[in-house]
């Protein structure tokens, strides 16, 4: 727990300090946002019916864009390699920094979610299940991109590789995290579509953790 | 018995008395399987002459998933038991499974045309079919994308593994999902529902494909070793 808190710590120290980063996720995100009514017309039913549906690829593509960093930066100063060696698993150092990521990006995109959601004229009652399922889904995204973006170390054209590796992974989260807006827009229930979203999350905290272990390991060898 | 075979020399050895064989093999499969599928099977009664694309469409698509799994194992054979050919043949394995799937996607889109009207649909197994093409071109992608490349094997191999939960999605999303795509009429519970005289041209061509399939592979496994030799003479060059 100790060791945890440590890489937490120093992570959030690290991107507190350049907050420039972060924020140019979440400016990415309000862009790609706003792009789609210049592209689609400002018809107000037409951005309706799409608003969950762009709030979640401009979530997903925001996530990508800023996973690349999440262990590029130790990896090449070496200090990835001294991590490995501490007498924290390796594992935990992962959690940490995944963690890390989703409170400086998945948060602050969740947060200036319901803006967009105006923005994008979405009916009032997808609000509050739009929040829950990014709550819930953004936690997988950062889960799933650590593994890519362990994947990725030491490769060249690393950024645009690593949407091509995890985009397809990500779809299921996105599939059912819109599903759970439309169910309630519709005047269903979304309870189903955001326990799936919650089994995705508990499966991929074990799964991915091992996978971007793995991957590190091969990746300092 | 798996170590046996991991001596590369003994591999080609074997590889080369092996390729002949299996090149007839697919050949005249594939031959059988035309003329029983084009000439001696009935046309449908409600599609007429257009449902013979099913006897390349069904098996491409099968070979689809066969190759992706069949990656997969090699991959898990190279990570754990670090099998020196395992990893070759994942990587061998690739482009082939990426040609079947767009090969299955392509005829079913010509097939879906005059059969339902449209080129393409946003169903389950429609959808889970380009994600698997998808995978195929991350994992191309990744294993080539790297200077050393023992560290690009390595890599792709955790990818593939990651993305082997697709598979099944595949095969069960027309049971889990209500598709325009038809469900399962040969594996399925209950026996095959497809009659004898089109079950047997499919099963044909579909151990004529698996047959092609290894003859690649079979090239391509020789080919990456001796480009693997040929790289470690020009080092060798360099330095010495």
């Amino acid at each position: 727990m100790n060791g945890f808190m440590t890489i937490l710590r120093r992570d959030l120290h690290l991107a507190i300090r350049q907050s420039i980063d972060s924020m140019t996720v979440v400016m990415f995100f309000v862009l790609v946002v706003i792009i789609f009514p210049f592209g689609v017309g400002p018809e107000p039913n037409i951005l309706a019916r799409i608003a969950s549906g762009v709030i979640w690829v401009a979530a997903l593509l925001a996530s990508t864009l800023s996973l690349e960093r999440l262990f590029q930066i130790d990896y090449e100063d070496g200090s990835l390699e001294l991590l490995s060696l501490s007498s924290v698993a390796l594992e935990v150092i992962v959690l940490a920094k995944v963690t890390a990521h989703w409170l400086t990006t998945g948060l602050p995109l969740i947060i200036i979610a319901p803006l967009l959601a105006i923005l994008l004229n979405m009916n009032k009652e997808g609000f509050l299940v739009l929040i829950l399922a990014l709550v819930v889904g953004t936690p997988s995204l950062s889960l799933i991109g650590a593994v890519g973006a362990a994947l990725i170390l030491g490769a060249r054209r690393g950024g645009v590789l690593l949407a091509l590796i995890i985009l397809p992974l990500y779809l299921p989260v996105l599939i059912f995290g819109v599903s759970a807006v439309d169910a309630i827009m519709n005047g269903f229930e979304a309870k189903a579509q955001l326990l799936i979203l919650g089994a995705f999350l508990l499966a991929a905290l074990p799964l991915c953790t091992w996978a971007a272990t793995t991957s590190i390991k091969q990746a300092i060898e | 018995m798996l170590h046996h075979f991991a001596n590369p020399t003994r591999f080609l050895r074997i590889a080369s008395i092996a390729q002949p064989w299996v090149a007839w093999a697919t050949i005249l499969l594939a031959g059988a399987g035309l003329y029983l599928g084009l000439f001696n099977s009935p046309a449908d009664y409600q599609q007429g002459e257009s449902v013979r694309i099913m006897y390349v469409h069904v098996p491409a698509a099968w070979m689809a998933m066969f190759c992706y799994i069949s990656m997969a194992m090699a991959a898990g054979i190279g990570l754990i038991w670090k099998h020196p050919l395992a990893d070759i043949a994942a990587k061998a394995t690739a482009p082939v499974g990426a040609c079947f799937t767009f090969l299955a996607l392509f005829t079913g889109s010509l097939w879906g045309k005059p059969m339902w009207g449209t080129w393409w649909v946003w169903d389950a197994r429609l959808t889970s079919m380009l994600v698997l093409l998808f995978l195929y071109l991350g994992y191309i992608a990744l294993i080539n994308a790297f200077d050393d490349p023992a560290r690009g094997t390595k890599s792709s191999s955790i990818l593939v593994l990651v993305g082997l939960i697709n598979v099944p999605i595949i095969k069960f999303s027309v049971d889990w999902w209500n598709t325009l795509h038809q469900p399962a009429s040969v594996l399925r519970m209950g026996g095959p529902s497809i009659d004898e005289s089109m079950l047997w041209p499919l099963l044909l061509m579909a151990v004529a494909f698996k047959t092609y399939y290894i003859w690649v592979l079979l090239v391509r496994i020789r080919a990456e070793i001796i480009s693997n030799k040929i790289r470690i003479l020009r080092l060798r060059q360099v330095h010495g």
